[in-house]
């Protein structure tokens, strides 16, 4: 054994374990059991023994293994690529496809995260070896909340004000409060959406919100999102039974509508309230006014 | 292109209002044409439009 064991053996072992943290299967239901389970947790130990064999390395002056942290990042790429491949096949067999947006941005979280590892294992590692075993493991928690911290992301109900709207039709027209959704012709089928369907409108509650809640992936997350944990009243063949979000074009308001099997109004609010901010669809139009003001 | 949104068929009790280019299904009545236009909206995965209430649309989307 050599004089690094111990601190490389703490590095992973605070490494992996940041990554089966953050590794939390939800009402999302991803990753899926098990399977899916074990693919990001070997990862995660590969980028936990990654971050932590570099300090030993440039301790030792042997700079050219540092390199290795290049493939590290190439490698993790790729993981990018499998989630966003494996996730776009499986999209087209949901009744309520998660949209392209919302796919990226899963691909995403999956690459950084194990980019938190490394570093994650790389400040335990240099912690241990500085000083003792209790300053690594302090420096590794630390870390470890650090990485919580940077994982989180925003949520809708930090930017909109959920309210829940009985849809209506008129004429033919469906309606949730004044914002029209779409034109559905059999009366059978009207009747079929009164008894099922649910209406939210989501109030953006500033001018940089409305933008982001006006993308067209964020819309579909928040549909893909009530839809797995609520249900949803459909089926292949039954075109007309789709959940649907519309804009408002005076204000900037999104109307929601949404046909979950169970009509619980308060779960569906807190669901569509815990839906994420998607980092591809967040715009912030006031950041350029402020920026222009400071010149 | 794609073409995205396409008219498969339409069913109306009016012969009047019938555009042609399109598969047409005359009904004598209100009753016939919801029956119809439920039976074809199964058949073809589209949905069912109302234009006005003697002219449904069928549209795939």
């Amino acid at each position: 054994m050599s004089e690094y064991t111990y601190s490389i053996l703490l590095g992973i072992i605070i490494g992996t374990l940041t990554r089966v943290y953050m590794l939390r299967t939800d009402y999302r239901q991803y990753p899926t059991y098990l399977h899916g389970k074990i693919i990001h947790i070997a990862l995660g130990f590969i980028a936990a023994g990654l971050g932590t064999l570099a300090v030993p390395s440039i301790l030792e002056e042997d700079f050219t293994a540092v390199t290795f942290l290049t493939i590290a990042a190439s490698q993790f790429r790729e993981v990018r690529n499998m989630e966003r491949n494996t996730l776009t096949e499986m999209d087209s067999y949901e009744l309520v496809p998660r949209g392209k947006t919302y796919i990226e941005g899963i691909a995403i979280a999956f690459e950084s995260r194990n980019y938190l590892v490394i570093f994650t294992s790389l400040l335990t590692t240099l912690g241990y070896i500085m000083t003792n075993l209790w300053g690594g493991l302090l420096v590794g928690v630390i870390a470890f909340f650090l990485s919580k911290i940077l994982m989180a992301g925003g949520k809708l109900e930090d930017i909109v004000e959920i309210e829940y709207v009985e849809p209506r039709f008129d004429g033919s027209g469906l309606y949730v409060d004044n914002i029209y959704i779409m034109n559905i012709g059999l009366p059978e089928r009207r009747k079929e959406v009164l008894r099922y369907g649910m209406g939210f409108i989501l109030k953006p509650k500033n001018f940089d919100s409305r933008s982001t809640i006006a993308n067209l992936g964020q819309r579909q997350a928040i549909l893909h999102d009530v839809s797995t944990a609520l249900g949803v009243y459909r089926d292949s063949g039954t075109p007309a039974l789709v959940p649907l979000a519309k804009r408002d074009l005076d204000d900037g308001r999104i109307g929601i509508f949404v046909l979950p099997q169970e009509r619980d109004i308060e779960r569906a609010i807190e669901i569509i309230g815990k839906v994420p901010t998607l980092e591809n669809a967040i715009r912030m139009p006031t950041e350029r006014k402020k920026k222009e003001e400071g010149m | 292109m794609d073409l995205e949104k396409f008219i498969l068929a339409v069913i109306t009790t009016n012969p009047k209002k019938v555009p042609s280019g399109v598969a047409v299904f005359y009904c004598d009545n209100k009753e016939e044409m919801d029956k119809v236009t439920a039976n074809l909206e199964a058949i073809l995965d589209g949905i069912a439009h109302a234009l006005t209430e003697d002219l449904y649309i069928i549209v795939k989307h």
